[in-house]
């Protein structure tokens, strides 16, 4: 059994508080109505929890959480996901700045268009390997300083038809994993020491297995978001700024 | 052609061994990293090769026959004011390379030192010292925002606060350990820092390197740093100290993030900071969650979220020019305590016109930020934390008295372990087995030596401490915070004492 709560007039504070109490008494699901900007929920949880939420839940939303799985029927605002290690967000409608800052683990699935500086920073380690797939459109710095990691970006969701599928700087600083587009990018977008190159059968099958999981989520079809060329963006180098000192 | 390289030509260091008593054991073959000193097997001779010499003496220490020196090297070129052999030097440097010019240690620049031109008060006649050896005298310090008023309410069984206390930490003296990372020096330094901290009663920094899983066991005496590369962030580590420490900026660099190179990411490192091995490390400039104090209230109140309310939040940031202001914000914005470094905070590395220009030195800062809190009415929210250049306890009770509830010390305790400040930290190569994580060379220095050494000079720091507040004739530091009166100036200007709100001696 789910618990359900309408947490519209609870501050943020007393909406996390509760929901550790619960998990604390075993309580596993819950569904959250009437969010309307309530900060860091479920910031830092550990238990492998699902939740749902309805409204526009604020800042930070999964915040250096490890575990949770949590759906969003609406849209996010900034940092959803900062820092995170572990779990699932899934986003139905847009998010925005940095969303997966120095993510670690995890997805984050979102189906329409984000702001800037999204999945900057985010690293891999040993299993871990964060990865954020983007239905729609991304501002400029998309995945700056990235050490590890996937980003997906299908620019197929989006409020902006008009717009290029990212913004500009992509990757900048990046030294770590890879950046999949689906369709062209002009080198114009590109930060510096990064290369675009054609996907492999490797990257394919990787694809797949995202965009699979990505697609029963928002009950869209594989096969014609799959089928189309996709360009994969890696760094040239693991230490960009290996030669910047005199000693 | 062969690459001419005009920095080679002049050695800073001058190699100097005393035939007479060198017995050729080898041993500054060994102990040198920058392979100054050579065997050469052929001719049976020891050689030296004084442009790779950093100064750092280790050789010198080693030796078993006293058989070496190092000077400055005599060679020197024609006197010019403007244009003197540093200047020279660091110009060949990046005509050679094309670079960004390194340095370690805080500032070295011949700043004036406030501290120096302050003088502590004494009782004579009119009120009697205390001898701290005969009376009790308090040097119990508390990190974290105090309540404006404390409200009882009677209970059956006696009194209680209607209002539970904002989380508190309790210090047995006004003394914290600065964060320097686990990358930038060596896991046993943390390790003995860790344990002197627990000992001591105080405090020990992560930096943001991460914590490795030896220190947990520490965890009453542990500040964990959240800078804004999140290396080794997770709710574990989040969990793991008393308080957490989000890192805006250092003294040494203010405005600049921070590269630990690939190179130094070995596998303790890469499993401390979560990163894959031999990465670099890249901490950017800017947290970029945080453009604003709007959104420096953002993080802070997501940490303590995530950590449930239980710890207070530091929040770290260079003196700049606008500190007072800037600390003002950082309080609205929730902070429990402000660290802030001043110009001549320590580094492992920065770019040497960060460490040297870039900055405001900490006496001023204090003084400023200290004062602003107060007119606000918000200088009980807060604790105020100095740090960058405290040298001795004087200068500890020069900060007290100056605005600051405690200080952070860095630079003090590796110069405790051993530190010559040769300023080559970022070479990774420290033969004293500190900046270094080279298995070899770590070895140098075991835990139980720094964790002696830390705790010694702690312990006569605390000592000096009691006997100037009993001179002074206090019997609590707490008597001290923000005390202006028992400090003078001298051979300063009206300006530099109206910033420090000190009165010159005699007056």
């Amino acid at each position: 059994m789910s618990i359900i709560l309408n947490v519209g007039d609870w501050s943020y504070t007393k909406v996390n508080q509760y929901i550790r109490e619960k998990i604390s008494e075993g309580e596993t699901e819950f569904e959250l109505h009437g969010v309307n900007g309530h900060r860091y929920l479920f910031a830092g949880i550990k238990q492998k929890i699902k939740a749902k939420i309805w409204g526009v839940p604020g800042l930070d939303l999964g915040c250096f959480m490890s575990g949770p799985e949590i759906h969003v029927y609406g849209n996010v605002q900034d940092a959803c996901g900062n820092t995170m290690e572990k779990g699932k967000i899934v986003v139905y409608g847009m998010g925005g700045d940095v969303i997966g800052y120095s993510m670690r683990g995890g997805k984050i699935f979102i189906k329409g268009d984000v702001g800037y500086r999204v999945g900057i920073h985010m690293k891999a380690y040993q299993d871990k390997h964060p990865v954020i797939v983007i239905g729609g459109k991304t501002g400029d710095f998309l995945g700056e300083y990235m050490a590890g990691g996937t980003i997906i970006v299908l620019g197929l969701f989006s409020q902006h038809p008009e717009k290029p599928i990212t913004g500009k700087f992509l990757g900048t600083g990046m030294h770590g994993g890879v950046i999949y587009i689906r369709g062209e990018l002009d080198p114009f977008f590109l930060g510096k020491n990064l290369k675009i190159s054609p996907i492999t059968d490797e990257d394919l099958t990787y694809l797949k297995t995202i965009l699979t999981e990505y697609c029963a989520d928002m009950d869209e079809n594989l096969e014609s978001i799959i089928n189309y060329r996709f360009s994969k963006i890696t760094p040239l180098s693991h230490r960009p700024y290996g030669n910047l000192y005199a000693y | 052609m062969k690459p001419i390289n005009f920095s080679s030509f002049y050695p800073d260091f001058f190699v100097e061994r005393l035939e007479n008593k060198c017995i050729k054991c080898k041993i500054c073959v060994k102990e040198c990293t920058y392979e100054v000193h050579t065997w050469d097997e052929k001719k049976k001779i020891l050689k030296e090769d004084h442009g790779k010499c950093v100064g750092c003496h280790r050789c010198e220490a080693m030796c078993p026959t006293d058989a070496i020196i190092i000077k400055r090297h005599p060679s020197q070129f024609r006197e010019h004011h403007l244009w003197n052999p540093y200047f020279i030097k660091n110009i060949y440097k990046q005509a050679d390379k094309g670079g960004v010019l390194l340095s370690s240690t805080g500032c070295d620049l011949p700043l004036k030192i406030y501290f120096d031109h302050l003088v502590i008060d004494a009782c004579q006649v009119t009120n009697p010292p205390i001898d701290p050896l005969r009376e009790p005298m308090e040097l119990r310090t508390y990190i974290g925002s105090k309540p404006e008023k404390l409200e009882v309410e009677k209970t059956e069984t006696g009194y209680k606060l209607k209002k539970a206390l904002p989380p508190l930490i309790k210090l047995e003296m006004p003394i914290i350990f600065s964060g320097m990372s686990y990358g930038s020096i060596s896991l046993h330094i943390h390790q003995g820092l860790a344990h002197a901290a627990k000992e001591l009663g105080i405090l020990y920094n992560t930096g943001e390197g991460g914590l490795h899983s030896s220190l947990y066991e520490y965890k009453d005496h542990i500040v964990v740093q959240c800078a804004s590369g999140r290396f080794g962030v997770n709710v574990d580590y989040l969990d793991a100290g008393v308080a957490i420490e989000i890192k805006i900026g250092q003294g040494a660099k203010p405005g600049i993030g921070g590269h630990l190179p690939g190179e130094k990411v070995n596998e303790e490192i890469s499993k401390t900071r979560m990163i894959p091995l031999g990465t670099d490390a890249l901490s950017p400039a800017p947290h970029h969650d945080i453009y604003s104090i709007e959104d420096l209230k953002g993080l802070i109140y997501a940490l303590k979220e995530a950590t449930d309310y239980k710890k207070p939040v530091f929040v770290k940031v260079a003196a700049v020019n606008n500190i007072a202001a800037i600390a003002s914000g950082i309080v609205r914005a929730g902070a429990d305590a402000v660290v802030i470094d001043g110009v001549r905070g320590g580094t492992g590395a920065a770019p040497t016109m960060f460490r040297q220009y870039v900055g405001i030195p900490i006496e001023l800062a204090i003084s400023a930020v200290d004062k602003r809190l107060r007119e606000e009415g918000i200088r009980h929210k807060t604790t105020l934390i100095a740090s960058g250049g405290i040298r001795c306890s004087a200068d500890v009770v020069k900060a007290i008295a100056l605005g600051a509830d405690l200080v952070a010390i860095g630079t003090p305790l590796l110069i405790a372990v051993g530190c010559t400040l040769c300023q080559r930290c970022y070479t990774g190569k420290c033969p004293w087995g500190i900046a270094t994580n080279n298995p070899e060379l770590i070895k140098r220095l075991p835990p139980e030596v720094v964790y002696e050494k830390v705790y010694n000079l702690m312990n006569g720091w605390k000592s000096e401490i009691k006997e100037m507040l009993g001179a002074m004739g206090l019997n609590s530091i707490e008597s001290l915070r923000s005390n202006r009166d028992k400090l003078r100036a001298i051979g300063l200007t009206k300006e530099e004492m109206e910033i420090l709100e000190v009165k010159h001696a005699g007056e």
